[in-house]
């Protein structure tokens, strides 16, 4: 266990034309922006970077890539190597709205040649963003049309590729986050290994391992024998918690970096549920059946197993615990929110 | 049986409370109507309020053709009727009668993005009409869309529709007219507060459930309880304590991750129980342990909010404040399990 760990540094591209969403998002998942805030932020020039911390030893390294003409050109010129070598992952961001899909589908085609050669092994996520500007009942196919084309401007890249439709005003962010965040982090397995054992331990149904500052899942164990039909509890659960978040910190005046629950329980009808600090960056949400002896075993068990889940952690410098997000001098303006 | 009205002492009370002076039958089923000109918001209200419509969504609802009936089932049942804006309910063609009595409310939408002149020319019309019919019914107006208003233009807006209104009334000989004004929008926790005020007034027993919440706060040193009807995030009622949107607004959204954790976990079915498919919700009858119960703790602040559900239908949520260590919920516990026996004296389950 006491072998050197490093800090596995991932190059993650943020790419799309101008006004497709990219800083909004950014701002929204890492920077507790609330979606109707995002109108104040500027267009972003040439590249803002940021830092994320995650659990484990993942650091994000996020490129937020201004997408005006001029930008993208020197991106791919000037800049070219760069920008594009050791890229883990591209998310490119197609605005729905965007009145020349071609033109974006030709913009997008000149990246994906720089990426393949630069970073071939890197991964494309492709997120069709702004989906709230489309009725509900139409979403579905126009995202199939849309998929198809790009795709067919893939290249290489065209099998392993993502796609997930988007909007800062819902979950469906949440969703395409998660994914990325799970692709990214090198040692999930070990930590979904841990997390079974406790599982078992304390007889959770479920157990839910989140970033604390972007409420992103990490990882998650279910045991309960009985499906659970909600799919899509893991990126609404993100979603509501983070909302709340922003709502805790209006309401006390701490800033949203620092709102954080101690614990958060809910005892109703069928089961018991609580949210209590695994690690430094990291929430466990815990759902057990509803019995009080099996919730007052579950929270000691949690609080002897803090040790070994802090010990995943990579030893980092001492830092505030609020600045495990704080970004490059560049992302200033992010930071207000 | 008549009910004094324990804060106004003024000979005729302003708002009559529960009590429905027009109502054919006395079966204490009120109803609400939502009135006002075409596009004003008023499905919109209605949809975000009753049905969840997420805000967004109501940029594709279509113009109302037919009166829109909504049965609500909660600790009292009511009726909402969204109107099209498109018809003069005034013109002797529709039976007024038909419509406006056995109302507990009239709740009009004037869009404040839009020329409203002839919004209030309708709703002084409406006003005077029911003066001389059913008097005493509320007239509770929404000045709507605020959301996009500046803040200095939404609050000029709003006083000069205020008083427009109230000028055109005494010109028309009517004073102390039962009309009360709201700044409402979709896009916030504003027509859920507004929409609480409303119900409120139809409250025959809210001077007592005041006079209990008042009592359970002092006890504890709680900052603000209230009493929701947690399906539809509106409050039948809150202790005395200055109000502010603010606190309904953490109050709202704490009962939002209630809902939303509840929904997905509390539906697993236990093998013993049998659970009915459906609205299975927190509000429903309880299996398994006792009545749900929440706490949060933040790690700056102690305990910080307080959730128990007290009868069928009502959630207490408090706002703990940020002096209440957590020791202290051993006492909150006790106090909160009086005030839930006081209150089936109210509401009989
Ligand atoms: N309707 C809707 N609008 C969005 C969404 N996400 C972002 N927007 C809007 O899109 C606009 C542009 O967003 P930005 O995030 O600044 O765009 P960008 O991609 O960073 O642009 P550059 O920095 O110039 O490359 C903002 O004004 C947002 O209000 C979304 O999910 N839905
Ligand atoms: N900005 C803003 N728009 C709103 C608000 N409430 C409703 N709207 C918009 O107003 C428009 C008309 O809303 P409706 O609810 O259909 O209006 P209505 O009063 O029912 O109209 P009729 O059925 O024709 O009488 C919709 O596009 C809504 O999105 C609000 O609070 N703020
Ligand atoms: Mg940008
Ligand atoms: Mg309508």
């Amino acid at each position: 266990m006491n072998a050197v760990k490093r800090q596995k540094n991932r190059k993650v591209l943020l790419m799309g034309k101008s006004g497709a969403g990219k800083s909004s998002m950014r701002a929204v998942v890492f920077s507790n922006y609330v979606a109707k805030d995002v109108r104040r932020l500027g267009a972003t020039i040439d590249v803002e970077h940021s830092n994320i911390k995650f659990m484990g030893n993942l650091m994000l390294n996020l490129w937020d890539c201004g997408g005006q003409d001029g930008f993208v050109e020197n991106y791919l010129t000037h800049q070219r190597t760069h920008v594009f070598s050791s890229v883990a992952v591209l998310i490119f961001v197609f605005d729905i709205e965007s009145r020349e899909f071609m033109a974006d589908i030709q913009n997008y085609y000149n990246i994906i040649q720089a990426l393949e050669e630069c970073s071939p092994t890197a991964k494309i996520f492709c997120l069709i963003h702004k989906m709230d500007l489309v009725q509900a009942r139409l979403r579905i196919q126009l995202l199939d049309e849309r998929v198809e084309l790009i795709k067919a401007q893939s290249r290489g890249f065209a099998e392993t590729m993502e796609f997930y439709a988007t909007s800062i005003w819902d979950q469906s962010l949440y969703k395409a986050w998660t994914q990325i965040i799970y692709y990214l982090i090198p040692n999930a397995h070990t930590i979904e290994e841990m997390l079974k054992q406790l599982a078992e331990v304390i007889d959770a149904r479920e157990l839910i391992l989140y970033e604390r500052t972007t409420c992103l899942m990490v990882t998650k164990v279910t045991r309960s024998e009985k499906e659970n039909p909600y799919h899509d509890r893991f990126e609404r659960i993100s979603s509501i918690l983070k909302t709340h978040k922003q709502s805790m910190a209006k309401h006390t005046g701490i800033p949203a970096g620092s709102a954080n629950f101690a614990e958060l329980q809910i005892k109703a009808a069928g089961f018991m549920f609580f949210i209590t600090r695994l690690t430094e960056n990291t929430n466990l949400a815990v759902c057990i059946p509803p019995a009080e002896h099996i919730f007052n075993t579950a929270r000691l068990n949690i609080e002897l197993s803090k040790a070994s889940f802090a010990s995943l952690d990579v030893a980092s410098r001492k830092r505030p615990v609020e600045g495990s997000v704080a970004g490059s001098s560049s992302t200033g303006d992010l930071d207000r929110a | 049986m008549t009910l004094d009205d324990a804060d106004t002492p003024s000979p005729a009370p302003r708002f009559h409370t529960g009590k429905l002076p027009n109502s054919k039958t006395q079966d204490g089923k009120p109803r609400l109507l939502l009135m006002g000109q075409r596009r004003s918001g008023k499905s919109s209200i209605s949809n975000v309020v009753f049905h969840k419509l997420p805000p967004s969504e109501t940029l594709y609802l279509e113009t109302t053709t037919k009166i829109k009936k909504e049965s609500m089932h909660s600790f009292m049942d009511f009726q909402v009727w969204d109107l099209p804006g498109q018809f003069d309910y005034l013109d002797s063609a529709f039976d007024s009668a038909e419509i406006f009595s056995e109302i507990g409310a009239l709740v009009w939408v004037i869009d404040a993005q839009d020329e409203y002149l002839e919004a209030i020319t309708k709703l002084n019309a409406t006003i005077l009409k029911l003066q001389s019919t059913f008097p005493s019914i509320n007239v509770e107006v929404f000045v709507h869309k605020v959301d996009g208003l500046s803040d200095d233009y939404r609050s000029d807006t709003y006083r000069d529709i205020v008083q427009r209104v109230q000028d055109e009334l005494s010109d028309a000989g009517v004073e102390n007219a039962p009309v009360s004004f709201y700044q409402t929008s979709i896009y916030d926790h504003s027509i859920f507060e507004a929409f609480s005020k409303v119900i409120q007034k139809l409250i025959p027993e809210l001077p007592t459930l005041e006079a209990l919440l008042n009592a359970l706060c002092a006890n504890c040193r709680i900052e603000k309880a209230y009493l929701f009807d947690i399906v539809s995030k509106i409050y039948i009622a809150t202790d005395t304590s200055p109000t502010d949107i603010g606190s309904y607004e953490i109050c709202s959204d704490y009962i939002d991750v209630i809902i939303d954790i509840t929904e997905i976990y509390g539906k697993i079915p236990d093998p013993n129980e049998e659970f009915t498919n459906g609205a299975e919700q927190i509000g429903a009858k309880e299996v398994g342990n006792g009545p749900a119960e929440s706490l949060i703790t933040l790690e700056k602040k102690g305990n910080y909010l307080y959730l128990r559900e007290v009868h069928q239908y009502l959630t207490l949520i408090c706002i703990l404040g940020d002096d209440s260590p957590t020791d202290r919920k051993g006492l909150i516990d006790y106090n909160v399990s009086v005030f839930e026996h006081a209150l089936t004296q109210v509401f009989p389950r």
